[in-house]
């Protein structure tokens, strides 16, 4: 008889609390969004739990709502790269993710910047491209909001390629040589000014859930951030995306899928379910709920009473109103299909709100909650998560101290960091140099 | 002007341009230390986009944890760079330092720095630093768009902000505009610490408008004790206060081939100081490693022995060690909202 195959590991990472919703302000655990110590305990809380990267967001403009700053959830956050090279000293082998904009950046002065990162880290630095192309985030910058939606990803292609040209463009022994790049987006030359990094690429990480998104991640990222958070889309999405991998000559193991969840534990199930339905009212206070509407009908319901009915005039396709964030795409139907759930069970606005929202991804008493994240990843439904935690700073404690353990015990997680690098942690391949 | 001026000291961090560039952080943080235990007000750490190097705010924000109280002021370009970025680095670094950080404004006058960046030809100096003058103050506006109070976590009625205290800059510059208000909250000195290398004229203009440092090189200390009056004149025509101007010389140091040794430094700086020529001193140390520790161990003692330099520090932030006010925000009594 041959022994079983190993089981497949889980890879866990932690995003700071974020500037919506799902992040719990008013609870009164809840700490600053902005004080280096919340950074430096939830790094070290994810270093402990031998996590392999901490993630954060970014945000290049504040929320604005009917032409007025977004005032309901946290505001303000620090510039990410900048609290990363400070988290380096405080952490030892915890990977540090970035989120940065292609968009507003430009490639020598973004890589630059990653490059720096990985060596103050001695190798743990990431980078999750994103794009955007709104003209309202562009009022902060020198290149306005020029960029067609369509060109997101090209730019954002050729912007990782020449990135990865100028990390090879110092040999493996240290010595730089010029470079050029002459593109459709960017013509550039000169010098590197950073020898190779540690890592010699900084992980690459890819958000965004589009055909383009998908064929990007499978053509140039390590790690692929989504947000579908059950089993069935889990794995329809993990297939989907591992399929495309051959085309660029890659094996389904050099891009990892990891879903960002959140997670609610108790001593029982039971108990970890009105928690969770306790969290989820206080995400959604009565002026949120409120909001949340206006951001589906685009109108101003600023006079409707959170706690009356839902209103009978129909959402405005063509609203301006929300500025800074993705509308849904029919809100016509959302709608429809709210006013159906407010009827059929007798639901107020703030209600219905909080009946929509989506339900926390893991509900349960830690061995609950331990089970469900195996299945996902031995299902093939992910490689593992990303996890949300709903308080600033210490929203990540719990499931450190009481699933982590759990996990280990499966023999599904790591009970010590193996190598030093993300790339390690990740099982990932060495970036080939190209000389 | 008080009876005992206080001696302002600092010093750079950067290797010189010559010799493989450092990559590792414990190096950095081991002089940063040596720094902080000599009492120096602040340290700078050089860059340009066209010397071997990493990023100098990373560096400095990689330090930042592992010091306690010293200043540190990377240099920051503002020609090929996004203005609205810069400040929010610059912000994020005093969030980091709980206080510490400061700016060296520095432009990228190459053409071999502009193709790096592929977007625009290199204009003439003197516009450069006309934009970087737009750079500081655009920086400045972005920093005080939100009022210290503007966070309020009001749960009666739902808002984590004030948004009557965030404001709009809507600043329109010679070769950009910025509508804001900053992602950032209003940075622990309010206003991070402003340094111009004024020794090339073309920047003079802008340090005078800008900078709460001004760095200057001359080579007696009567040339100094003119710049830095030329200076205030001009400061004072910006409407600005030169009490809170701090002018400090710039000089290379080489306490190898210094005659006297550090001794005589010592002697030097306490005599330019004493005659009221500028506030301080920026060290370049010819080798850092070896430059700053016989600096650190022998000519500070002297001038601690004269009552010159601090034996601790007193304060906890950049601003307090100069004796810079923290300045209020610039929209803090308007009460118009964003």
């Amino acid at each position: 008889m041959s022994t079983p195959p190993a089981r497949k590991r889980i890879h866990l990472a932690a995003h700071f609390p974020g500037v919506n919703s799902t992040t719990v302000w008013s609870d009164p655990r809840s700490g600053s969004q902005i004080d280096f110590s919340s950074f430096e305990h939830l790094a070290r809380t994810a270093e402990r739990g031998l996590f392999d990267f901490f993630f954060l967001a970014e945000g290049l403009r504040l929320r604005e709502h009917n032409g007025r700053i977004h005032d309901l959830d946290v505001v303000g956050r620090p510039e990410s790269i900048t609290v990363l090279n400070a988290l380096a000293a405080v952490t030892d082998r915890l990977g540090l993710a970035g989120t940065v904009n292609a968009t507003f950046n430009e490639p020598y002065e973004l890589a630059r910047r990653l490059a720096s990162l990985d060596h103050l880290s001695a190798g743990r630095a990431a980078w999750n491209v994103v794009t955007s192309s709104d003209a309202f985030t562009g009022e902060n910058f020198r290149r306005g909001g020029y960029l067609d939606r369509a060109d997101r990803y090209t730019r954002a292609a050729e912007f990782l390629a020449t990135a990865r040209e100028l990390w090879d463009s110092w040999t493996p022994d240290g010595r730089p040589r010029p470079f050029a790049h002459d593109g459709p987006q960017f013509g550039i030359e000169g010098e590197f000014t950073v020898p190779r990094s540690p890592q010699g690429h900084p992980v690459v990480i890819q958000a965004g859930d589009s055909a383009e998104g998908r064929e990007f991640a499978a053509s140039a990222a390590d790690v692929i951030f989504t947000r579908h958070s059950t089993l069935e889309a889990g794995r329809e999405f993990y297939a989907d995306v591992k399929g495309r991998l051959a085309r660029y000559g890659r094996e389904p193991g050099d891009l990892k899928i990891m879903p960002g969840v959140t997670y609610v534990l108790g001593d029982t199930d039971a108990e970890a379910q009105e928690e969770a339905a306790e969290i989820r009212r206080l995400q959604v206070s009565p002026q949120n709920a409120i909001l949340a509407l206006e951001q589906i009908w685009g109108r101003d319901l600023s006079g409707y009473d959170p706690d009356g009915p839902l209103p009978d005039v129909d959402p405005d396709p063509d609203s301006a109103l929300v500025q800074g964030r993705v509308r849904v795409a029919d809100p016509v139907a959302v709608a429809r299909k709210w006013r159906a759930l407010s009827e059929a069970k007798g639901l107020s606005i703030r209600q219905t709100v909080i009946e929509s929202a989506g339900r926390q991804s893991f509900v349960g008493s830690p061995a609950t909650v331990a089970a469900a994240l195996e299945e996902f990843v031995a299902t093939d439904a992910a490689d593992g998560f990303i996890l949300v935690p709903h308080l600033t700073p210490g929203g990540l404690d719990d499931f450190v101290d009481r699933v982590v353990p759990l996990l280990q015990e499966r023999g599904v997680f790591r009970t010590e960091y193996a190598g030093t690098t993300l790339r390690a942690h990740l099982g990932l391949p060495e970036p080939v140099w190209k000389g | 002007m008080t009876s005992i001026r206080t001696l302002h000291l600092a010093a750079e961090l950067a290797p010189g341009p010559e010799g493989p560039p450092v990559t590792s952080a414990a190096r950095t943080v081991a002089l940063a230390r040596l720094a902080e235990a000599a009492g120096l007000d602040f340290l700078t750490h050089d860059d340009s986009f066209a010397r071997p190097g990493l990023d100098a705010l990373a560096v400095l924000a990689r330090v930042a944890p592992e010091t306690r109280s010293i200043g540190l002021v990377p240099t920051v370009t503002t020609t090929h760079t996004e203005p609205f970025h810069v400040q929010a680095a610059v912000a994020t670094l005093d969030w980091v330092s709980r206080g510490r950080a400061g700016w060296r404004i520095a432009v990228s006058p190459t053409g071999a720095e502009a193709r790096l960046f592929g977007r625009r030809p290199v204009p003439p100096a003197a516009e450069l630093w006309q934009e970087a003058g737009e750079v500081a103050e655009v920086a400045r506006k972005l920093w005080d768009s939100w009022e210290d109070d503007a966070e309020i976590r009001d749960v009666a009625t739902g808002r984590f902000v004030d948004r009557r205290k965030l404001h709009h800059v809507n600043f329109q510059g010679s070769t950009f505009s910025v509508k804001g208000p900053s992602i950032v909250p209003r940075p622990p000195q309010g206003n991070p610490v402003t340094v111009v290398d004024a020794t090339r004229p073309a920047a003079r203009e802008t340090a005078a408008h800008h900078a709460d440092v001004v760095l200057i090189r001359a080579g007696s200390a009567e040339e100094a004790a003119g710049l830095r009056a030329e200076l205030h004149r001009a400061a004072r025509a910006h409407g600005r206060d030169p009490g809170q101007l701090r002018v400090l010389l710039s000089a290379t140091v080489d306490l190898d081939t210094y005659e006297g040794g550090p001794g005589a430094l010592a002697e030097l700086i306490a005599g330019w100081h004493g005659g009221g020529a500028v506030d301080g001193f920026h060290l370049v140390p010819a080798v850092p490693e070896r430059d700053l520790a016989r600096f650190a161990a022998d000519t500070v003692t002297r001038l601690r022995d004269r009552g010159l330099l601090r034996t601790a520090y007193e304060g906890t932030t950049l601003r307090d060690h100069l004796g810079l006010v923290r300045p209020a925000g610039q929209y803090a009594t308007t009460g118009a909202g964003a």
